[in-house]
This record gives C-alpha cells, sequence and structure tokens, in this order.
C-alpha cells in the first residue's frame, strides 16, 4: 500500500505537472493551430446547450480557483481572512457543493449531447469524448466528498489534504498526508492529477487563452508587413 | 491624414447573370475541405429573398456590425469588451448549421450498383457531417434561386423596409436581382473589433482583413460580429475561417478568383486611397443616411499632389500610388458615383462596392404608362423599387441611387443612339451631369469591360516583407498553420488534430446481396 500511495501521491503529481507544463509549452510552440476551444456551438445550437454550456463553465471555473485557494493557502492566513479550519471546512462543502452542481447539471446534457447528438458524435474526437468523461466523474466524485466530510466538520482532514498539495508544490515529502484519507478523496485527487496530465492532449488547452487581455485592447487590429 | 491604399472591388450587378461561377471556382479553391463544405467565401443570392445564412440582414437577430451610443461613440451591436466576454461560453447570436444548410454529398455509387427495378435508381443524399443518409434537402446557399419559394417567405427581406410589398408579389410586379457577396474586407471591420484572441487582422499594404489561423482560439464571436455572416466557422478544424481576397493572386497583381472567372465581367478591382485618421470619425455619423457620404469622404484623390506627397511618407509605394490613377473602382464609386457600398448602416465601412442593377421599363413605357423626366424614363417606374435599392446600398437614402441609375440610363440612351439611330444627343448627358468624354471612359469601362480596364491590381513589395528571401526557400507555402506536415500519414497528431484532407467517415455504398440474375455479368 505504501508504494502505491507513495507513486501516486509522492511521484505522479510530479509527473502529470511536468507532463502539463511541458506537454502544453511543447503543443503551444509546435502546434497552435491544434490549440482551440474546439466548440461544436454551430452543430447544435439549443437553448438547452446554451444554459448547459453556462452552468459547466461558470461552475467549472468557480471550483478552480476555489481549489486553488482552498488547498494552497497557507494555514497561517485562515485568521486573517476571519476563518477557522471549521469555518473554512464549512464554507468549502457549501459553496463547493452549489457550484458542483451547477456543473453536474450542464455537464450532464453536455456529456449525453456528446455522445448521442449524431452531429456532435460525428465531429467528436475519442479525446474530446474521454475528457468530458473524466470531468463529469471527477465531479460525481467531488460531490461525494460532501457526504464524507460531513463527519468531520473541525476541518482535519482538509488541513491535511491541503498540507499534502502545499508539500507537493514545495517540493517537500507529501505522500503520507494522503495515507489515511477516506479512498473518495484520495479517488478524487488522483483523478484530479490524471486531469493535468492529459491536459495538453486535450482541448482544455483553451483554458490557457483565456481572453482576457482582449478587455485592454484597442478594437481595431492593422497588421504592418513584416520585415 | 494618414494614408492608405486599399485593393477594393466593385460589383456591376447591371450585368450580373447569376451564374454561379465565381462561387463555384472560389469554393474548388478554398472551401472544399471537410469542415468547410457548408462555407461559401462566395455565394450568389437571388434578391428578395432572405439568403444565407437565413436572414442574414436581419441584425436584431444576429447582432452583427456597430451601434452608435447616445454619447457618440460607436461599439459592436453584440456588445462592448465586458459584455462580449460574458457570452463567451455559448454565444446567443450564434447561427446554427442549419440556418445555412446541412452539407451533403450524394451516393453516386448506388446508380451503378443497384439491383434491377421498375424505376429508376436515386443517388441519395448523406450529410457531409455524420455520414449518415438524409431524409430530405432543405436549404442550400441558394435555395430561393430566381425566385424559388413562396413570396410569403421571400418578403422577409429585410430590404422591403418603408417599400408596399404586397403588389410585388403579384406575378405582374415581381422583380428580381441578382446579389452576390463576399468579405467586404471592411475599414471599420466588425468581425476583427469582436474577436477576443486578436486573430483578426486587416493588411496595412492592401487592406485585405484576415484571421490568423495560428493564433484564432475558436471563441466564434467574429461569426455573429460580422453583419455579413462572412465569417465562417470550420467544424472540423475549430477555427473561423474567411473570404482572404485571394491574396497570393493579389499580391502577385492577379485578380481574386471569382473575378478571373466572372464571365459576365461585372467584377473590378483597383486601388483605392484612403485617410486611416478619419475611420472612426466616418462611421460615427449620426444619421445612417450619412453614412455612404462619410465613406466617400475618407476617400482620397489619387491625382491630388499633397495626397500623393502624404502617401509617399506613410510608406505607399509609387506603383501602388500610379495604379491608383487608374482604378476602375475609384471612378465608379468615386468618380462617377455609380456604385455603393453593401448596407452602410452597419457602421463597418465596405470596400466591396455594388453599382445597382436597372431593370425592366420598355414595355411599360411603350404602353404610355411611365412618365419621361426630359429624355430620360423617370427612374421610379423602374421594376426594381428605388427603395428597395436604397435600403440595400445606402441606408435608405434615395437620391444618390436614382442619381445613378439616371447615369446608367442615359448612357444606354446615349450609346443607342450613337450605334444605332445615328444620332448622339449630348442633351441627355448634360441632363445628368456628364460629358462626351466621361462618358466614353464609363461605357468602356463598365460596357466593353476589358480585362485590363476591370483589373488594376499592382504587385505587392514582397522584398518589403522580407529582409532574407534566400532563407524562405523550399518554404511549406500554403498550409492549415499546422507546419508544412498538415496532410501527413497519420490521421491525428499527438495533440488531437485531424487532417483536413481526410474524412474520419467512409462514403457510404449501398449494400445489397446479389441475385442470381445480376451474376450474369461475371460470367
Amino acid at each position: 500500500m505504501d508504494y502505491l500511495n507513495n507513486l501516486f501521491f509522492g511521484y505522479f503529481p510530479y509527473i502529470a505537472g511536468t507532463v502539463f507544463l511541458f506537454g502544453s509549452l511543447v503543443r503551444f510552440d509546435m502546434s497552435q493551430y491544434t490549440w482551440k476551444t474546439n466548440s461544436s456551438q454551430l452543430l447544435d445550437n439549443s437553448a438547452t446547450f446554451r444554459i448547459s454550456n453556462n452552468l459547466f463553465h461558470i461552475g467549472m471555473i468557480f471550483l478552480f480557483f476555489g481549489h486553488f485557494f482552498g488547498l494552497l493557502m497557507p494555514h497561517s492566513w485562515y485568521p486573517y481572512l476571519g476563518l477557522t479550519a471549521g469555518s473554512k471546512q464549512i464554507m468549502a462543502m457549501v459553496s463547493g457543493g452549489a457550484f458542483g452542481l451547477l456543473a453536474l447539471v450542464g455537464g450532464s446534457y453536455l456529456l449525453y449531447r456528446r455522445l448521442y447528438h449524431p452531429r456532435v458524435r460525428a465531429q467528436s474526437t475519442r479525446m474530446d469524448i474521454f475528457i468530458l468523461a473524466l470531468l463529469y466523474v471527477q465531479l460525481i466524485l467531488g460531490l461525494a466528498t460532501i457526504g464524507v466530510s460531513k463527519d468531520h466538520l473541525d476541518g482535519a482532514v482538509m488541513i491535511q489534504l491541503s498540507n499534502w498539495a502545499q508539500a507537493i508544490v514545495t517540493f517537500s515529502p507529501a505522500a503520507a498526508y494522503m495515507a489515511d484519507a477516506h479512498w473518495i478523496y484520495k479517488a478524487h485527487v488522483f483523478l484530479g492529477l490524471v486531469v493535468f496530465f492529459v491536459f495538453p492532449f486535450t482541448r482544455l488547452v483553451h483554458i490557457w487563452s483565456a481572453p482576457l487581455a482582449y478587455i485592454t485592447r484597442q478594437y481595431q487590429i492593422v497588421r504592418q508587413r513584416q520585415a | 491624414m494618414k494614408v492608405r491604399a486599399q485593393i477594393a472591388k466593385v460589383l456591376n450587378l447591371d450585368k450580373c447573370i447569376g451564374c454561379h461561377t465565381c462561387s463555384v471556382t472560389c469554393k474548388n479553391v478554398w472551401t472544399s475541405r471537410e469542415g468547410m463544405e457548408y462555407a461559401w467565401f462566395n455565394n450568389v443570392e437571388t434578391k428578395p429573398g432572405i439568403g444565407y445564412p437565413k436572414d442574414w440582414e436581419n441584425q436584431d437577430r444576429w447582432q452583427g456590425g456597430w451601434v452608435r451610443r447616445d454619447s457618440g461613440d460607436i461599439v459592436p451591436k453584440q456588445g462592448g469588451k465586458w459584455r462580449l466576454l460574458a457570452k463567451i461560453f455559448a454565444n446567443p447570436h450564434l447561427p446554427e448549421i442549419d440556418d445555412y444548410y446541412e452539407p451533403f454529398n450524394f451516393d453516386y455509387q448506388r446508380l451503378h450498383n443497384a439491383p434491377d427495378s421498375k424505376a429508376q435508381p436515386t443517388a441519395k443524399p448523406y450529410s457531409a457531417i455524420t455520414g449518415k443518409p438524409m431524409e430530405k434537402i432543405e436549404w442550400g446557399p441558394n435555395w430561393e434561386e430566381i425566385l424559388g419559394g413562396e413570396f410569403a417567405k421571400r418578403s422577409r427581406d429585410y430590404n422591403f423596409e418603408g417599400v408596399q410589398k404586397e403588389m410585388y408579389g403579384e406575378f405582374e410586379n415581381t422583380f428580381m436581382m441578382y446579389l452576390p457577396r463576399l468579405c467586404e474586407h471592411c475599414l471599420n471591420p466588425s468581425c476583427v473589433s469582436s474577436c477576443p484572441s486578436g486573430a483578426i487582422y486587416k493588411r496595412e499594404e492592401d487592406g485585405i482583413v484576415l484571421i490568423d489561423q495560428d493564433k484564432c482560439r475558436g471563441w466564434r464571436m467574429c461569426i455573429s460580429g460580422c453583419p455579413y455572416k462572412k465569417i465562417y466557422f470550420n467544424w472540423q478544424s475549430g477555427k473561423s475561417e474567411k473570404c482572404t481576397f485571394c491574396y497570393p493572386r493579389i499580391e502577385d497583381g492577379q485578380p481574386t478568383v471569382c473575378s478571373e472567372t466572372c464571365v459576365g465581367r461585372i467584377r473590378y478591382l483597383g486601388v483605392v486611397l484612403y485617410d486611416a485618421d478619419r475611420i472612426e470619425e466616418a462611421a460615427s455619423v449620426a444619421n445612417e443616411k450619412d453614412l455612404y457620404q462619410a465613406q466617400l469622404d475618407i476617400f482620397l484623390d489619387p491625382n491630388d499632389p499633397e495626397v500623393q506627397k502624404q502617401a509617399r511618407a506613410d510608406g505607399v509605394p509609387d506603383s501602388w500610388l500610379e495604379s491608383a490613377k487608374h482604378s476602375p473602382v475609384y471612378k465608379m464609386a468615386i468618380d462617377w458615383q455609380v456604385a455603393f457600398p453593401l448596407h452602410p448602416e452597419y457602421r463597418t465601412l465596405p470596400m466591396v462596392w455594388y453599382v445597382p442593377p436597372l431593370s425592366p421599363i420598355q414595355s411599360a413605357a411603350d404602353a404610355g404608362k411611365i412618365g419621361f423626366d426630359g429624355l430620360i424614363p423617370e427612374v421610379e417606374s423602374l421594376r426594381i423599387p428605388v427603395r428597395y435599392l436604397s435600403n440595400m446600398l445606402t441606408a435608405g437614402n434615395d437620391r444618390p441611387i436614382i442619381d445613378a441609375l439616371r447615369r446608367l440610363l442615359a448612357m444606354r440612351i446615349y450609346k443607342r443612339g450613337q450605334t444605332v439611330d445615328g444620332n448622339a444627343d449630348p442633351a441627355v448627358l448634360e441632363q445628368v451631369g456628364l460629358d462626351e468624354a466621361r462618358l466614353e471612359d464609363m461605357y468602356q469601362t463598365m460596357a466593353i469591360a476589358n480585362y485590363e480596364d476591370r483589373f488594376v491590381i499592382p504587385t505587392n513589395h514582397r522584398e518589403l516583407s522580407t529582409e532574407d528571401a534566400y532563407g524562405e526557400r523550399s518554404g511549406c507555402g500554403f498550409s492549415f498553420g499546422d507546419g508544412c506536415h498538415t496532410s501527413g500519414i497519420s490521421r491525428t497528431n499527438l495533440f488531437g488534430s485531424k487532417s483536413p484532407r481526410q474524412r474520419e467517415h467512409s462514403q457510404p455504398v449501398s449494400v445489397w446481396s446479389p441475385r442470381s440474375k445480376s451474376t450474369e455479368h461475371d460470367s
């Protein structure tokens, strides 16, 4: 068990992280033509799709930042934000649960559509289907952790998990923090790492290109002949 | 003043015969790939009609182009920057594939291998997207060809605004015209301003608007942003594509494919100089009806020494200045004012202009029903309502259209007098403010339309574009932005891009069991 625990939560995070960063860089450098959202809206533009896609994206973006700050914020900062481990645990469960539900509702239709809408299915690559299914399972696992977390509202497990994440990003021995976690947490964390691992090979790369620069850009672009 | 040059275009609708040669040659060159079957960078519509994609002129529905706010500045109609980004997960104004049409092929194999039957076998259509047979073809790029379909449906045409359209549904009063459409290569393009990733740009040297295929991320805001619906989403590559104005040909001094192959010789290409500092001012005038004049006002006279001096200072090559003096586009749009921009009310300052078509008048004139205005028949009694044309070309401002139609009529009357009746009457020219020399030039350019009069295109100075031409040798030429290996052996690369040249689904061939009868061939 120790061996697997070490492999999955001690070494795999670095493999996944390396592939995530280096793979993204290589793809951006070598194959920008493939760097895209790969939208299928042209093929199915129903109102259901538009609502679902908004729900899915809004939910996912919140969940991403929730995890990012929730896991990586140093514990010593909690008091400055008026938080205790327990109150942060409850905040995470409530907000994560709410946005997770939004994403799940949207994701359910998106997955159904990707599998059963004839045009969308025809346009999909295997990777498109795989990554959506993966995120969907990950969402369900994430929501399932709420059921486990309600048994320890003091936030001890949450602290444990964020210790693990902080140890990983600071290159310290980390796997031990995961050893006693409930299997649902382990599965959720592992799948999360898999998402990073496959990220450069999927359409998820469009996340890197969130067009925030548009806000400050001039409307018109005229390119000069390149010398 | 900042002088820029653009290769602009005029289409003489008076001579368009609706043969679609432009569309077909364009398709063969540019959009015959998987993902782009439904896209026609150039298509010819029969008007009145709702067009392709359906209802494209209705900006209340598609939200293309610009709107002027009370403060006097203009923003894309689909929303300012924050509002546009808020729509990015699902663009509510995006047309669906069915608004264009579901692309299809025919199962021609069926004609070869159908078993004996009483009825002739038919080649069934099957979808180019799913590869599945289609029950029925519901719409196409030219569904309303030559008044196809019911008037009730066609008359939803946006250009009927302010026209008592009921009477035009009657057989006696019906009218039609052809409208070939392509990207307008606007001075104030709303696709460029809608692109969140900044992939779309206008080229400084010749004004061609292009999409950087490497930078496009498929946010698809340009598709709704363009009021002409001339940006197409490639559903296979996930990138937007548009008319390139055949820039590799233009750079070489050759006309675009659609212009080159136009059998009616209605297309003209030439240099127009304009003042880039006044684009915003021209696009923001308060009254829509003034937009045509405002755009005319920023065009510059290539014979003016001041303009030439400034143009040289701004880097316009001498060969371009020389071409600008002979530009057929300058003559028709600015000098003779017989060509007009398509829907100036979108505030994009389009650079593909149209000469409005004349329409039959003679039978009614002979019956004495038609009034004459001096020597020229009243243009109000032409079959195509002037308001219909002005809704299309001058935002509802009738006067410039009337003047242009009168000039075209005067040219016909004068040349008919000269060549048929043997007594050319200069009075008819005076009536429309033309002199004989100018009329002869007009006649030469518009009626005779020799190749060298239609296309005055200076070559692009490629030597200015690269410092090291030797290093460019053996480059991969035109590719899809995926390096030189776009059509490699593997169907997908490591990062999941499909080859645009290969279809994933094989073409269906009807499956049937040979009966004993048909095996006779083999024996």
